[in-house]
């Protein structure tokens, strides 16, 4: 029989969102506790790996709310909801500086100020840094700070496998507890989804190992829809061959973007960024090196073509000083010093736009179910994100969902513990029947793989809907010789196998909601470039996506854009 | 893959559920001349042999999860390069860490070690988001900014002499965060923490080995660290038999 173990609130996920809503939930309640249950020990979650900042308008300076607000829903292509971008922009300077008040090491101004350096599709400098590795220091600074609270209790390295749901309303979680390899059931009455994005779906990302879209894929199961799948942001500067990601704070400390030819094709040729060259929005410049390489303007290398990124003119001091990690990663990961030569770059898989629909406060369409941080799609980012929102919307909207979820949790029931137990058990009888089960001849990697190239296929920069279609049926097939993965380990203790075959089939799930609503979306809108529908089609396409689980494949939906003071115009910079 | 050379990797294996004691596994596999050191686990595991267990994760050196021990060294093997090495690498678990499985250590004691040394600001009054930040200026950073730089990928208790000896002592890596919080402007903490580096345990454990910052993958420096931890610890102790205004930062 499963252990099971009560809280008020279970979060699934240890990093930026998560973290920031278990501090949330114990400091807005003083009797709460709140169960913190990671597939990582948390301070390796992805968080850690972001660079270049966080945005928010620093109080007292010529920016505005207003801006802020203008620069993310023209950044979203018009498919923010701007209610929901409202809120951001007007918690985003209390959550940094709460972050700076919990120790954060932000770098300053001479006069103490937390500095602020520039970033794409923001028309002012308003991202907040820490050199260039911000992620690293939020995700420190939460993980260190939540330790003062006992009523947060960690469950390390437990990986969530089902929600569990009683009476139409989820009730706790079943997590496969890693080192023991035994399902522990986790009740509380209700459960907020941080897991993060899924950018292992594709071949080439900047997203680690861990990245392979859980929470998503659990909400997808219990019945939850999936919003705007089909926005996957292409990072235009990741290392060839590994996909690590070179900071956009490169481009915002004055990096050049440059062919084969040494041009600055950013400022040279029209993309459509305008004066903003380097600086324009990540899928223009996405765009604009996939263009140059098809025109041959590339650079051949052992891991396909590429453009560089040239930091010379920075001069080593400044390297030093602002951008220390992009010069150790460039050395360590492409063999290259950026003080005295050019770093290849090209564009990479980074950022899931969709993710589970949830509303301003987090909540889902399923009682008792929250979601927030990019496994969530709260519906900021739209048809793409600016760089620099994506940590501070961990902050804002972790701590609001762990508020929400806390209001929701006082007048709910705890639900029918024989029943969950019951639902536990089976739980564990599945993963037992998984682990080193012999059947079929199929390997995990081998689906992983084809699955990332039909991925990579069909869901470009640039897609096309004869290939999506092909991606989907590929997609289809593969899910089925999923049901065939031959396991070899048996033993139940750190059983890393089963683990990366739980994870593969969460990430067909996902990646079958992206192909489907990419196909489905005949037009071309932010990150979503269709070449046989080159144009933004509001007449037609302003929605929001939402997949609904059948055994058949995808159901879509289509969601209203919530539009207040900005009407859509033409994207140009 | 006939283009590329073979390596051998003698990989420590060890199964509770099956072992009484570590053994150790051959595996022959092509490498490419770029890859480091975890990239050939990843290879093992994928393609030869499932059983396989290790952590990994961000690949860039950051999250801290891949800290082993490769011909003897304690390394982060994703910032290991296997041109570095011959034709055979052996790769072990962190030493001075249980072994969960395989190349799997158990975290469970240093998160502990970590929790002791408070790990976070510690003010008699603390500020509203909306009365804005501290200031702190750039120098006041520089402070403490390299003791922040910690990735927790152990490779300094692996190191340490005196980890392996003594398993309660603190340790190089929570010395160097408690340290960094003892010296950062916005902290009032000092005393508390000083507290804990007094202790049985604590920062005079230190033989000044050094180890720990020879093997840092980051640069952090934990034992100049846990030296001037030393000195301000014992510089407080004496300042509590005498009264005078609290140190400032």
């Amino acid at each position: 029989m499963v252990e099971v173990v009560r809280h008020d609130i279970v979060i699934v996920g240890g990093g930026g969102a998560g973290i920031r809503a278990a501090i949330a939930a114990v400091e807005a309640d003083p009797k709460v506790t709140v169960a913190l249950v990671s597939k990582v020990y948390p301070m390796r979650s992805h968080t850690v790996s972001a660079e270049g900042g966080a945005a928010a308008v620093v109080p007292g300076s010529d920016d505005s709310l207003d801006k802020h607000a203008y620069d993310t829903i023209k950044g979203s292509d018009f498919l923010a909801d701007q209610n929901v971008v409202d809120y951001f922009v007007e918690q985003a300077p209390l959550e940094l500086t709460r972050l700076e008040h919990w120790g954060c090491p932000w770098s300053r101004n001479e006069d103490g100020s937390v500095a602020t350096r520039p970033f794409g599709g923001m028309q002012i400098p308003r991202t907040w840094y820490a050199a260039d590795k911000v992620g690293f220091h939020m995700l420190h600074t939460l993980f260190q700070h939540c330790m003062r609270f006992d009523r947060i209790v960690r469950y390390d390295e437990h990986f969530v496998t089902k929600l569990l749901v009683d009476g139409g309303a989820v009730k706790g979680v079943a997590a496969l507890d890693m080192r023991e390899g035994t399902t522990r059931v986790v009740l509380g009455r209700a459960v907020i989804l941080a897991t993060g994005g899924a950018g292992k779906c594709f071949p080439f990302t900047t997203n680690g190992t861990i990245k392979t879209g859980d929470g998503m894929a659990l909400a997808y199961r219990a019945g939850v829809g999936l919003k705007d799948m089909e926005f996957v942001q292409y990072h235009p500067t990741g290392l060839p061959g590994t996909g690590i990601l070179i900071t956009e704070a490169s481009r915002g400390e004055g990096g050049y973007v440059i062919n084969s030819e040494g041009e600055r094709f950013l400022v040279t040729r029209d993309y459509g960024v305008g004066q903003k060259a380097e600086l324009g929005p990540r899928d223009m410049i996405s765009r604009a090196i996939m263009q140059e390489i098809s025109a041959g303007r590339g650079i051949k290398g052992p891991y396909g073509e590429y453009v560089q990124l040239d930091l010379r003119h920075l001069g080593e001091a400044k390297i030093m000083k602002r951008l220390p990690f992009v010069r150790e990663l460039s050395m360590t990961y492409a063999g290259v010093d950026p003080v005295h030569q050019p770093i290849p770059i090209r564009p990479v898989v980074h950022y899931m736009m969709g993710g589970v629909d949830t509303d301003v406060t987090g909540a889902t369409d399923l009682p008792g179910l929250y979601a927030a941080g990019e496994c969530a799609s709260v519906s900021l980012n739209g048809a793409n994100r600016l760089g620099s929102n994506s940590l501070t919307e961990c902050l804002v909207f972790g701590a609001r969902a762990a508020v929400e979820a806390l209001k929701y949790a006082r007048g709910a029931s705890d639900g029918n513990e024989g029943a969950l137990r019951r639902q536990g058990d089976e739980e564990m009888g599945r993963i037992d029947a998984l682990r080193g089960r012999k059947k079929g001849g199929e390997k995990i990697a081998q689906v992983r793989r084809e699955m990332n190239l039909a991925m990579e296929r069909g869901c470009g920069v640039y897609r096309e809907q004869a290939t999506m279609q092909q991606t989907g049926v590929e997609l289809a097939q593969l899910k089925g010789r999923y049901a065939d993965l031959a396991l070899e380990d048996t033993s139940k203790v750190f059983n890393t196998e089963i683990l990366t075959a739980l994870e593969l089939g969460n990430m067909l799930d996902v990646a079958e909601t992206i192909a489907v609503t990419a196909m489905a979306r005949q037009e071309s809108r932010g990150a979503h470039a269709c070449s046989d529908y080159p144009k933004r089609n509001d007449q037609k396409f302003l929605y929001h996506s939402v997949a609904f689980f059948t055994p058949a494949g995808p159901r879509l939906e289509k969601k209203p854009v919530t539009i207040t003071r900005f009407q859509p115009e033409e994207r140009k910079y | 893959m006939s283009d590329l050379r073979k390596k051998t990797f003698v990989i420590t294996r060890f199964d509770p559920d099956k072992d009484e004691v570590p053994k150790t596994q051959t595996y022959q596999i092509p490498v490419r001349p770029d890859w480091k050191v975890l990239d050939a686990l990843n290879f093992i595991k994928d393609e030869v042999d499932g059983t396989l267990s290790h952590r990994w994760s961000c690949r860039m050196a950051v999250c801290g999860s891949c800290g082993m021990t490769v011909n003897g060294e304690p390394k982060l093997t994703c910032k290991t390069a296997l041109s570095d090495y011959g034709d055979t690498v052996a790769v072990g678990p962190l030493s001075n860490f249980p072994v969960i499985r395989d190349l799997v250590v158990e975290l469970e004691g240093f998160m502990e070690k970590f929790k002791a040394v408070k790990p976070w600001i510690l003010r008699a009054k603390e500020k509203a988001p909306e009365e804005g930040v501290y200031r702190q200026s750039p120098e006041q950073l520089e402070a403490f900014k390299q003791f922040s730089m910690c990735i927790n990928c152990m490779l300094c208790y692996a190191a340490c002499p005196v980890v392996g000896n003594e398993p309660d002592y603190l340790g190089p890596a929570a010395i160097a965060l408690g340290h960094r919080y003892n010296l950062d402007s916005r902290d009032e903490g000092d005393a508390e923490r000083n507290q804990v580096f007094r202790e049985e345990g604590g920062v005079y454990s230190c033989s000044y080995a050094n180890e720990c910052s020879e093997v840092c993958p980051k640069n952090v420096d934990p034992a100049a660290a846990i030296n001037q931890a030393k000195f301000l610890a014992v510089v407080d102790w004496a300042k509590s038999f005498v009264s005078s205004p609290p140190r400032r930062k």
